[in-house]
């Protein structure tokens, strides 16, 4: 009850072009993520789905239906703000029921139904707050439950958890996900962090300057990059990209390495570099290494890795582990 | 202000301004509760002496008392009530992106520009006049005859001179508020399904509470003391119909060189500004959290 189809969607403001034509499917259901550096046009993307920014050209059906013409309101579709956009005099319980009045529903079904968000999302004890008096990811709560209390066909978040700190981000990923295992309705997120991108989303739409560079799950971004721009965007620390000779004798224009890629050894290897920051998490030891030839790199190590900054090491990318780009970054 | 020793030295510091302030209200305040209570009319010189309650009983028993209270609320009502009312819509049509926007804003808030007096006269000679007035030559283009608002509608002509004086200050607050409002909210009760008057009264007007109360609270200090306006159209007539209790203080003083009466008035109106301001201030209360 949510697919998605967007048809050469176009978008320009003025003269700039900001998104020079889209063809995307979203199934229904899927929890798809928008990614990609700031600027890239998957806001403006997201704003052409909801309504809120009206298309140059082309066409978006939602369930088959066009609904390129038609009010915010009618596409059956609710969205969360990166600001959450609470209405600030209202309580809790009225922002949450504010969609459902508009709607002209009896009340009594009103406070069924906020009762229901309320459990789900655990803001029993503060529904006659106001949104001022909670607290980052409560007032992201109340968001997104003004959001499920519609029923909409499809969800859209348009960088959700940018505002709340990192511990908080980690536990609203894990909610979001969980509730879109509950809900089973399409969710559109989107963020410019990779790492939401991977752990939450079903299929990932990595975008550039308005266009779509790939569209494919998570493990396919990262085992099957299509070029050199999405294999530097997916993976964190981002993937090691080397020219000159130790390209050329594998035959590509620009060979890639990620950092978890590195085989790491004191005694041997194909390259030779410096430690010099090392940035032990206990999990995992990051080395950031200058090699010889002047390339700056990182490796990842699992566990403890005892190093001296300073300290010479030797690396050798792992074999059947090395993506290879051509001179227009296309993957070979 | 962490210490105590940083606390005392800046009551001191301060304390001289402070002094200053009290003695600019209270002197001026003594001067007119002490004349009050005196016989003191300018036409019989070196006759004053103290007579107790006298000036109240008499101001508060002139026939014009009652009438220019009832004309005072009158006026200020319903200059609040055009300028919030008209203050919100021009606000918002300014809003608008449209062509030449900074010039139409301008000429939206140049009437705050002209001293009251002049306003009044051009708009006694140049609109109201039934014989040369804009008002009265469009009347009798339309073969109609021409209302002489000053002395037909002498109150509500005054009334709508002052909101044409007041309507730029009360838009320009409104429209500073009505750009801090939080776009994505607007998107979010557009999403919500909230058309455009339901957005007005769910989320623009709770938003501009603040500003509204504000623009109240200014404009009904400076509305009780009209003055000018009055004195150069209507000199407060016919009879008392437009008399304000400011313009009331002011015959008793200076037409009828009573500094005693006028004194007395200029207490009760003094006690009256006290009364709206603490009804004021309670309404404040309520929106400012």
């Amino acid at each position: 009850m949510g697919a998605i189809t967007l048809k050469n969607v176009r978008k320009t403001f003025g003269e700039t072009e900001v998104i020079p034509g889209v063809d995307l499917t979203i199934e229904d259901g899927e929890f798809v993520v928008f990614v990609g550096p700031s600027g890239c046009g998957k806001s403006t993307l997201l704003r052409l789905i909801a309504g809120l920014e009206d298309v140059t050209s082309g066409q978006i059906l939602i369930d088959g239906r066009d609904v390129t013409g038609e009010a915010p309101a009618r596409r059956g579709l609710a969205m969360v703000f990166q600001s959450y956009a609470l209405y600030p005099h209202m309580s809790v319980r009225r922002n949450i029921a504010f969609p459902l009045k508009m709607a002209g529903m009896p009340q009594a079904e009103q406070e069924k139904r906020v009762a229901r968000a309320a459990e789900i999302l655990n803001l029993g004890p503060y529904l006659d707050r106001r949104p001022g008096q909670l607290s980052g990811g409560q007032r992201q709560r109340v968001a997104i439950g003004r959001a499920i209390v519609r029923e909409p066909s499809a969800f859209l978040f348009d960088e959700p958890l940018s505002n709340l700190d990192a511990a908080l981000r980690v536990n609203m990923r894990v909610e979001i996900s969980e509730l879109h295992n509950n809900l089973k309705t399409t969710m559109v997120y989107v963020t410019h962090d990779q790492v939401e991108a991977m752990t939450m989303a079903d299929k990932i739409v990595v975008l550039r300057a308005g266009r779509i560079e790939q569209v494919g799950s998570p493990l396919d971004l990262y085992h099957k990059p299509v070029n050199q721009f999405v294999a530097g965007f997916i993976g964190s620390p981002n993937m090691n990209f080397l020219g000159g000779a130790t390209a050329a004798r594998r035959g590509a224009h620009v060979i890639g390495i990620r950092p978890e890629d590195w085989v790491i050894s004191r005694t041997e290897g194909r390259v030779k570099g410096k430690v010099t920051v090392a940035e032990h998490l206990g999990s995992d030891t990051y080395l950031h290494i200058t090699l010889e030839d002047g390339n700056h790199i990182v490796a990842r190590s699992p566990g403890e890795f005892p190093v001296t900054v300073g300290e010479e090491l030797f690396l050798t990318g792992a074999e059947g582990r090395i993506y290879k780009f051509d001179e227009q970054g296309l993957a070979v | 202000m962490a210490t105590l020793h940083q606390r005392s030295l800046a009551r001191l510091m301060v304390a001289p301004s402070v002094v200053l302030l009290f003695l600019w209200m209270i002197v001026p305040l003594g001067m007119t509760l002490w004349f009050s209570f005196q016989r003191y009319n300018l036409l019989m010189p070196g006759m004053e002496e103290f007579t107790g309650l006298g000036n109240y009983r008499y101001f508060l028993s002139d026939p014009g008392f009652w009438i220019s209270l009832q004309n005072t609320l009158i006026m200020v009502g319903g200059i609040l009530a055009i300028t919030v009312i008209g203050g919100i819509a021009i606000a918002i049509l300014i809003d608008q992106p449209i062509f030449g926007q900074g010039y139409v804003r301008i000429l939206v808030i140049a009437p705050f520009f002209v001293m009251p007096t002049v306003s009044a006269l051009v708009w006694k000679n140049m609109f109201m006049n039934p014989v040369n007035g804009l008002l009265g030559q469009v009347s009798r283009a339309f073969g109609a005859q021409p209302v002489d608002w000053l002395s037909q509608y002498p109150l509500f002509s005054i009334i709508v001179i002052v909101s044409w004086q007041w309507l730029p200050f009360a838009t320009l607050i409104f429209l500073t508020s009505l750009q801090s409002l939080d776009s994505e909210q607007v998107e979010a009760a557009e999403m919500d399904g909230a058309g455009i008057w339901a957005r007005f009264t769910n989320l623009t007007l709770p938003h501009m509470g603040r500003a509204i109360t504000v623009v109240i609270l200014i404009e009904t200090i400076f509305l009780l003391s009209v003055f000018a306006e009055i004195l150069v159209t209507t000199n407060g007539g016919p009879g008392y119909q437009t008399t304000t209790l400011t313009y009331l203080v002011y015959t008793q003083a200076l037409l009828q060189f009573d500094v005693g009466g006028a004194s007395a008035g200029g207490i009760i109106a003094v006690i009256l500004a006290n009364i709206v301001a603490f009804f004021l201030m309670r309404m404040i209360g309520k929106t400012l959290d």
